[in-house]
């Protein structure tokens, strides 16, 4: 197969690229945008925010999701807040500003013309949500209010308590609702997409697993869109939720479509840290507690296991503050988390377990008042204290890094389709805007940017400009049949498996997780790295060998579904150590250290890796091809990122 | 804080193989409890040690597993998310238990939510209410700009108390009546504080409670149940205000 790797980025200057491929685009004429029907995984922010968006403008939609209700898209357990460009702090924000701290955030990895158009489209989002009666808090007066988060010095960051990506997805979900009321959405719930239908070498179709009767089922659309989230559960703990999971994603990846830049993980530096065996998932403690935390831990090793309110000022060192003194404990999350590591790497950690560091809230509480910091984390003070049993009003928060988001995912063009002709990705599920390294509270901008003012647009695009005839959702075609056999055969593989074995999916989930935090996690290398392929090559066998769960595939098996993501999970946790091995940078997230400056800061290559990494499914255990995209920068010029 | 490892509890837990087989309680015993673990990292290890067993793990649903999500809920010892207040099943920690304890586990038990399987229930209800009026009608395009319309930080803050509303169903399995008014109320009242809300204010009210009745929900007798049980604390001003409006509707003074 020969793929070409076009960007199709418009031409002209990058503040106009946008407005004029608006102004260029063919349209689906409204009496035919009723024929087509469209097909979107996943009802987290961009799914919703696209199927919705989608209905009203004519569309025949099909929505799925997981879960038992399309509002419980892990979207929801978003903490912080959103970004825009809207500067009604009057602090010197701008859309050039926005598009310039996330192309650096991201450590120059990103696609530029792609991240230009999120931070134009930045604020049309707010004034969408508040019209949608989302309620962003306010000022007296009655104006917006804004917070600071990482790797900025505006406050741009708006938000809703400590919960703002719930009431964003709720505002989004009732969007959909309403669609699905006006009979325009066809939402179905608890239906897991196991592949994808590639017909005419375009996408036409999925096959799902209804999860509460076992039914496989066939499904056809005009184009399918992929909004089904990242793959940070590769890790086994991690804060995303327990359904997370890659494989829809991975199921188009070996149907054809590229994955781009699998190894740039997020380790978000505010997480409850691990209290042992037993933990299903980790719980982050937002990046906005950094507004008012202090980081520090004890600067003598004899002093970690002493309380820390009997550590005088002088004891403690302020490592953040001390190191990056302009941007102090907001500095960007990669950036807080290899801090952390190496504090706790030199005997400076404190806890049970000596890997976590305090969140002091201390001065702010002298500062501003009690009641102040709890009107704006009580939330999360209250998350905290129930999980660890400290009062964090009265003792530091204990914290630590924890995986958290993936800024790798399938690899789109400017219009955000993949190398599939027809198939789309959106939100997480898609690589393109945060590089090497996301901003805190740029998910929630990315989300919704590309499922309420990207996708309908360049969506219909393709439609129009294809020519696409409108295919009436049948799914007799011969290509439907084959796949759905290939699907039920891999599930019966799985049970029979199942029935024989005798370690169970969590025990090797839990080994995965192990060897991919120890070796593809914050700081990586060479030795380690091809270790690691070995080990989960190794891993692979022992499950299709070995692995352990009772029920059958024609009933809810919450077993069997986890083994079907996990078996994805093993295959794509290698290519992530592959992706990571041949990227012998440093870059954001993904930490080389064989590559690092004397001040042991990342250290990118720029005329080796100035490119995204594509990789192209060959086989089961075979080789994968790597493919590249250069990225060029003409708005930004390259710099050693630096916060100091 | 100080960690007990190795605790014993014996469970009751209600087994159902579908919606349409009898159901029943069975006794189980889960060992290595640490005081540690959340309720359903206990539930977690006791499918691990009943797969070891061959015995056939019981099922229930979570996502998010920090009280967001709204996907578990079960009731423990009689209440909807077990004893603590303001606490989904999820962020109940075992260290509310002691070795030895014995734990009875049920579904939420409503008409409107039939079991699916052990601890799964079907809350397809409450989508049906939602999206019989809980939304405000916009479509996606060009707005006023956010800050257009001024709301007060009091209002906008009582719209979140309500718009925390997870959709758990807890309100529902905790109410004598199986009434679904918090949930219902709750979304009349975030958006009937807005002023984007007020357009469809009164057409909201009565679609939303017809369709609660439609479901089979009951009545709200003032009992306040629900809100004791409600993991986000949603108080009962919520039901006081969905009963105004809709009295003003009735009474047609609200149009």
């Amino acid at each position: 197969m020969t793929i070409e790797l076009n960007p199709n980025i418009p031409e002209g200057p990058i503040d106009k690229k946008w407005e004029d491929y608006l102004g260029h685009i063919k349209l689906v004429n409204p009496a035919n945008k009723r024929k087509y029907k469209i097909i979107v995984v996943g009802t987290g922010l961009a799914g919703a925010s696209a199927a919705a968006s989608f209905a009203e403008m004519g569309y025949q939609v099909t929505s799925f999701c997981v879960q038992d209700s399309a509002r419980r898209a892990h979207s929801i357990a978003a903490q912080g807040g959103i970004n825009a460009a809207k500067n009604y702090q009057n602090d010197g924000d701008s859309v050039y500003r926005l598009f310039y701290d996330t192309v650096k955030g991201g450590d120059y990895r990103s696609r530029e013309a792609n991240v230009h158009r999120l931070a134009e489209v930045s604020r049309n989002i707010i004034d969408q949500c508040v019209a949608q009666g989302v309620p962003f808090a306010r000022e007296y007066g009655g104006e917006l209010a804004n917070r600071s988060f990482g790797g900025a010095q505006v406050s741009r960051t708006f938000y809703a308590r400590g919960q703002t990506g719930q009431q964003l997805l709720l505002g989004a979900y009732s969007a959909l609702m309403k669609m699905v009321d006006a009979g325009k959405v066809d939402l179905k719930v608890r239906q897991e997409m196991l592949d994808l239908v590639v017909k005419d070498g375009r996408a036409q179709g999925i096959i799902t697993r209804n999860l509460e009767t076992g039914e496989i089922e066939k499904h056809a659309g005009d184009a399918v869109v992929l909004c089904t989230g990242g793959y940070g559960r590769v890790y086994f703990l991690s804060t995303n939720a327990f359904n997370s999971n890659a494989t829809a994603a991975w199921r188009c990846h070996r149907r054809g479509a590229l994955f781009a830049n699998p190894c740039y993980t997020q380790i978000h530096p505010t997480c409850i840290p691990v209290a042992g065996e037993h933990q299903s998932k980790l719980t982050l403690m937002s990046e906005s507690l950094r507004n008012d935390g202090r980081v520090w831990v004890p600067k003598k090793k004899e002093d970690i296991k002493k309380h820390p309110n009997e550590i005088p000022e002088a004891d403690r060192d302020y490592y953040l503050e001390r190191k990056y003194p302009s941007f102090g404990n907001l500095v960007p999350r990669d950036v807080a988390s290899r801090n952390a590591k190496e504090v706790c790497d030199e005997g400076r950690g404190v806890g049970e377990t000596g890997r976590a560091v305090y969140l002091d809230f201390r001065d702010a509480i002298k500062r501003d008042g009690l009641q102040t910091v709890k009107d704006k984390y009580g939330n999360l003070f209250h998350m905290y204290q129930k999980i660890t049993d400290e009062n964090p009003y009265e003792v530091p928060m204990k914290i630590y890094p924890a995986v958290h988001y993936t800024m790798g995912g399938l690899w789109v063009d400017y219009n955000l389709m993949t190398t599939i002709p027809g198939l789309f990705a959106g939100g997480e599920a898609n690589f393109s805007d945060h590089g090497a390294n996301r901003l805190g509270a740029s998910a929630l901008m990315q989300g919704l940017s590309d499922g309420y003012f990207v996708l309908p647009y360049t969506l219909g695009n393709y439609l129009a400009s294809q020519g696409v005839q409108p295919g009436g959702g049948d799914t007799s075609a011969p290509e439907f049949e084959q796949t759905e056999k290939e699907v039920k055969d891999r599930i019966q593989k799985l049970v029979d498996q199942g029935k024989k074995g005798s370690r169970t999916v969590l025990e090797i989930y839990r080994d995965l997780g192990h060897i991919m935090w120890n070796q593809v996690g914050m700081a990586r290398n060479e030795t380690g790295l091809k270790d690691a392929i070995q080990k989960i090559q190794k891993l692979r066998e022992e499950f299709h060998n070995s692995v352990k769960f009772l029920g059958s595939d024609k009933e809810m098996n919450k077993h069997l579904e986890l083994a079907g993501r996990v078996e994805d999970f093993l295959e794509l946790g290698e290519l992530m150590a592959r992706d990571a091995l041949e990227r012998k940078e440093s870059c954001g997230g993904h930490f080389r250290e064989e590559s690092q400056t004397d001040e042991g800061e990342a250290k990118r290559i720029d005329d080796q890796f100035s490119h995204v990494s594509a990789w192209e499914y060959t086989g089961e255990n075979k080789e994968p091809v790597l493919h590249k995209e250069p990225l060029t920068f003409e708005n930004v010029s390259l710099t050693q990122r630096s916060y100091k | 804080m100080s960690e007990t490892k190795n605790m014993t509890l014996k469970l009751k837990i209600w087994r159902q193989a579908h919606k349409d087989a009898p159901g029943k309680m069975e006794d189980y015993t889960v060992t290595d409890v640490s005081s540690d673990m959340s309720f359903l990292e206990m539930l977690d290890l006791l499918n691990e040690q009943l797969v070891h067993e061959n015995v056939r793990p019981v099922e229930f649903d979570s996502d998010c597993r920090e009280g967001i999500c709204g996907a578990c809920g079960c009731v423990v010892n009689g209440q909807a998310h077990g004893p603590e207040r303001g606490t989904t099943v999820c962020q109940l920690h075992m260290r509310k238990f002691k070795d030895g304890d014995t734990i009875v586990i049920e579904p939420w038990r409503a008409k409107a939510f039939p079991v699916i399987k052990d601890l799964v229930v079907d809350r397809d209800a409450f989508e049906r209410i939602q999206q019989a009026g809980g939304y405000i009608t916009t479509r996606t395009g060009p707005k006023p700009d956010g800050n257009a319309i001024p709301i007060g930080k009091e209002v906008a803050d009582q719209a979140m108390d309500s718009a925390a509303c997870i959709g758990c169903g807890a309100c529902v399995a905790a109410c004598p009546n199986a009434s679904a008014s918090l949930f219902t109320a709750a979304k009349i009242r975030q958006f009937g504080l807005l002023p984007q809300g007020q357009p469809e204010r009164a057409s909201r009210v009565s679609k939303m409670v017809l369709q609660m009745d439609k479901e089979g929900f009951g009545n709200c007798t003032n009992i306040g149940e629900c809100a004791a049980a409600c993991p986000k604390e949603i108080d009962l001003e919520n039901i006081r205000f969905m009963k105004s409006d809709l009295r003003n509707v009735l009474f047609g003074l609200q149009k």
